[in-house]
This record gives structure tokens, sequence and C-alpha cells, in this order.
């Protein structure tokens, strides 16, 4: 039976200094992180102690080194904030983890308020930065000198649906979803073949099918197996495939059609089996294809294009919703799934004003056309390049954004108190608040525990091993009737 | 008229930035509602060859606006920047 599909994006953003060709991203990130500053800023650790990236979903633990900060490091580098995110140096790109969410709708607020956060500190690092320097911030995936950083998502699902199953029914879905997903990219990367432009940051850089590394050798179908939450009962799917997107249209149907497809799997609903030949040559082939019209071959010998595929999976999401009763945000994303799959089936350059790629190629077409370029120009990759700056004044997503061409799902409004207020729906809210409230008094975090440091007593972990538990409804009282951290230790042993 | 949206705390020192502005002014906001609602690519309600070429026209206008903006904000020293501009590398 298909759980709820709690969901949450990390994104690594790229760094740059700008008039500083020395810069060190290490340390510039660490800057950026700590010009963020929220009240309750405490010297709050992050808590690796329960982590464990070196589990396999497939049942097996691998051998090797468990990188683990030592403290004044961790304080540095890791900050929770008041909104349940964290906000954190991941080797050297600064990084933002939103907080868990019940619906694909929330998702996108809540990943956007992150590009908000990135801005405003960016803006606090500068004013620390020597004359002449300038720190920038891209929202992408690739440098274009074979260097890729990830933009991840992480689904809960029900342990008991294996996880052979999971890579059966779902690698042909993460090969061909970029044609509504990818942001797009000049050129190639990663000995792949010479392109003008191809629809994925992230394609190029993939060379296995199913893998626990997310750094090298990167599979299409990682198996990290670190769920944050109760073992037993539950899988945290990590998936790294996706691109980084700023079109909220594009974010909303990449979380939104993915998760319908998880609870799909979950309850044995994909009953056609679409198993490609070869993944990870399929990906780059469908990604250097802008016409969206290349067939790629199936293990069964037929011929397929990513937008037959795709529609195979939304007719088989289709069937399996019509016995539902759905809420209003599933509704509309299967009614945009359906409108962007008919769109890429005539014309992929309709979705102009909705998928990132295509609003990215739109824009720099027009710009070549009146310029006279070509897609070697330096002009033409700064374009590829500045679409992701975060900056709104010179980002170009925002700029399309700012003169109607980007059609939006959520408004600036909620995107704002998201900044400052976690969901009310899933533990980050038990997590926020406590940082709001107590945060001088909290000694440590995880996604899935808190601990507290009251005086002069033993360091209080508390668990939160369920991710729809700790929400408003639950501990709105206890909150309220606990005014110190003290009180609220006292009051949850009662 | 413009509407800011932004978040708190005035920039500081010397080179302080302009605080964020992420919305549009009124025309641009007009103009997500109005394209939000359309059938992307269906023209529903051609009114001729004449028609036609107006629309034509007023993209093209709106299209080279855009280029114009771009061209106010795109990075001068291109070349040289994208050469920079190189990452370690992450997750």
């Amino acid at each position: 039976m298909a759980i709820p599909k709690v969901m949450g994006t990390e994104v690594e953003y790229g760094i740059t200094v700008k008039g500083d060709p020395d810069f060190d991203p290490i340390s510039s990130c660490v800057l950026l992180v700590n010009a963020y500053r929220e009240d309750h800023a405490g010297e709050i650790l992050w808590d690796y102690d329960q982590e464990n990236p070196l589990a396999d979903a497939r049942g097996f633990q691998v051998d090797g080194e468990k990188y683990t900060p030592n403290q004044q490091e961790n304080i540095a580098r890791n900050k929770t904030l008041v909104n349940g995110a964290r906000y954190y140096v991941d080797h050297a790109h600064p990084e933002y983890s939103c907080p868990e969410v019940t619906n694909v709708r929330d998702l996108v607020v809540h990943e956007k308020a992150g590009e908000r956060i990135l801005e405003v500190s960016r803006r606090e690092a500068n004013a620390l930065l020597p004359a002449g320097t300038q720190m920038l911030i891209y929202k992408n995936n690739s440098d274009r000198k074979g260097n890729s950083y990830g933009s991840h998502e992480n689904y809960l699902m029900d342990r008991r649906t294996s996880f052979k199953q999971i890579v059966e029914c779902l690698m042909p879905f993460f090969v061909t979803r970029q044609v509504y997903c990818g942001a797009g990219k000049v050129g190639s990367e990663n000995r792949g073949h010479p392109i003008d432009y191809q629809i994925s940051q992230r394609a190029d850089f993939f060379e296995t099918e199913v893998a626990l590394d997310t750094m090298v050798k990167r599979p299409i179908i990682n198996t990290r197996d670190e769920p944050h939450a109760d073992r037993e009962k539950y899988r945290r799917l990590h998936v790294i495939v996706g691109d980084a997107n700023l079109s909220e249209y594009t974010i909303y149907l990449r979380n939104g059609a993915t998760a319908i497809v998880l609870a799909m799997i979950e309850d044995g609903a994909i009953t056609k089996d679409l198993s490609l030949r070869d993944p990870v040559r399929a990906i780059k082939e469908i990604s250097h294809d802008t016409s969206c019209k290349q067939e790629i071959p199936l293990d069964d010998g037929k011929r397929k294009s990513a937008v037959q595929i795709q529609a195979e999976y939304l007719e088989m999401a289709l069937a399996y919703t019509a016995r539902q009763s759905l809420d209003p945000v599933t509704k509309d994303v299967l009614a945009k799934w359906e409108h962007a799959v008919e769109a890429l089936r005539r014309d992929p350059m309709e979705l102009h004003e909705k998928i990132d790629w295509v609003m990215k190629k739109a824009m720099i077409e027009r710009f070549m056309e009146r310029k006279s370029l070509d897609w070697r120009s330096p002009q033409v990759e700064m374009l590829d390049l500045q679409y992701h700056d975060l900056r709104p004044e010179k980002g170009l997503y925002y700029l399309l954004e700012r003169q109607g061409h980007a059609e939006r799902i959520v408004s600036d409004e909620e995107i704002l108190a998201a900044v400052h207020t976690p969901p009310a729906d899933t533990r980050a809210y038990f997590r926020g608040e406590c940082l709001r409230k107590y945060g001088a008094a909290v000694f440590g975090v995880n996604w899935d525990s808190i601990s507290f440091g009251v005086d002069g007593e033993p360091i209080k972990r508390i668990l939160m091993a369920e991710p729809l538990k700790g929400t408003k409804a639950h501990v709105k009282d206890l909150l309220d009737s606990s005014p110190t951290a003290a009180d609220l230790v006292k009051n949850l042993r009662a | 008229m413009r509407i800011t949206t932004t978040i708190e705390r005035p920039a500081r020192g010397a080179d302080a930035e302009p605080l964020p502005v992420y919305r549009a002014a009124e025309g641009g906001q007009k103009q997500v509602q109005k394209k939000g609602g359309d059938d992307a690519g269906a023209d529903k309600g051609a009114g001729g060859p004449q028609k036609l070429a107006k629309k034509g026209e007023k993209l093209k206008d709106e299209m080279d606006a855009l280029v114009d903006e771009i061209d106010e904000v795109l990075e001068e020293n291109a070349e040289e920047f994208v050469k920079n501009y190189v990452q370690r590398g992450g997750e």
C-alpha cells in the first residue's frame, strides 16, 4: 500500500569569486553559510552519529571511511535553520537541504526559499570580501570543465517494496523524464559526443545503472540506504539523476510525476515492462536529441522515444489514479504531466515558458539570431551559465520570470514565508520550532533527532523516527506549555 | 509601479548591493497571468492572416525587447568569465 510521499531536495550550488582567480571554494563556502544569521543561531552541531552513508540498499555495508568533521569544523560548516532546513558546506559546494514536506507544491515553495536564503547569504558574505571581488552563486550542475555537482531528490517509501522492483520499474522513467525536467546545457562533457545543446546538465556524467557512489562513476539509480527514519518501516529513495531546476513548473513536474510513479511501484501498478537495452547509453542519446523524437531500444526488441515511454507511464498513472479520490495537487500534477507529454509530442518548443531546457534554448536562440552568434560563441556559453545565476537582477531565469515568460506555481509571499517558517505537517515543524524557541539550548541536530544541552545535565537526544510525527498538530500544545528546553524535556518524560 | 519583495536585513558596507527584487513591474505580472492560462501553441480564436501577422510582429517586438534586456545584464567579459568558472565537483 503506497505510503505518503514525504519528500525533500538537496541542492549543491556552484560558487565562484569574481576578481579572485585563486579563491578557495571551501573557505568561501564557510563564509557564505556563516554569513546567514538567524536570531537563534548558537553553536549547534550536525549530529553525524546516526549517519550511515555506506549502507547499500541492495543489502550490504560497504567498507570504507566515513568522514566526520571535528566539532569546530562541524559548527563552522553546518547550519540548521528555523524553517527546518539544513544549510551547509558539502565538500566544496554550498548545499541547501529543504525541510521535509508532504506534497510537491510545498516542495516548490521550500526549494525556492532555499534560493532566497542562498542569495541573502551571498550578499552578506560579499559585504565582507575585499573590494573588487564578488562572490557569485549558481543553481546548476556543470562547470563545462568536466566537473559536476548534484541536485538530489528524496522520497519516503515503504520498506517492504523490494529494491529490485524499484530499480526495474524506475530505470526507464529516470532515463526519460529529462524531456520535461532537464535544465539544458550548451555542449557536452565527460567525453560525450560534441553537441550544440542538450536537454540535461547531468546526463553526460552517468556511467553506471545502479551503484552506491555519488561522485565518481555516477549511477542512474543510487543505492544509498540512510532512511533517517524508522529503518524497519521506511526507505528513503535518494535520487541523483536530476538537474538543478529554476522553473517552478519544472520542479513541480519533476517531483510530482516521480512521486506518483513511486506510489505506483509500491502498489504494483507498473504493469508494463519498459526495460531499456542500455540505460546509460540511452540517457545520453535522449539528452542529445532536442527534437525528442529519437527512439531507443528496449529489452523486448521494440524501439520507443523518451516521450512515448513517458506517455506509457502517464497512461498507467491515469489508470491507477482513476480509482482514487485525489487531492488537488496530485490532480494538477497529472494534468500538467499530460500537457507536457502532448506538447513534447507536437513540438517541445511549445513548452518555452514552462520547462527549463526549452526556456533556456528559446532564449539562447533568440539571442544568437539577433546578434549573429553561433553555439560556440563565448556569449552563448555565458548565457548557459547566467541563466542559473542567483542574483535576481542578473540571473536570466529571473529575468524571464519577471518579464512574464515563466509560468509559476507558487507566489513570492509563500516563498518568503517559507524562509522563516517550517512546514506544519512534518517533523520539520518540531525541528524548526525547537530551534526558534530553544536555540541556545540545542546541542545537536539531525533529520531524525534533536539534542538539548540543559545546564549541568547530560545531553538529551530526542528521536524523531517518524517523518509525519512532530507536526504542528502533534506538538503545538507541548511547545506552548514548555517555555524552556528543560520544560520540554520534562514534559516529554511525563 | 514597481513592487518589491525583499528579505529584511539592509545591506552593509560601501560596496553594498541593492536589495533583491524578484517581482516584476505591473506589466510583467499581468503577462504571467495571461500566459499561464493559454494553451501553449494552440491559437484557438485565429482572426485571419492580418491578426496573425500582427501577433507575429508583437511577438517579435517582445523578443527583441527581451534580447535587449539580456544584453544589458549579460556578463561583459564572457570568454574570461566562463573560462574561470571551475568547480571542484560534488555529489
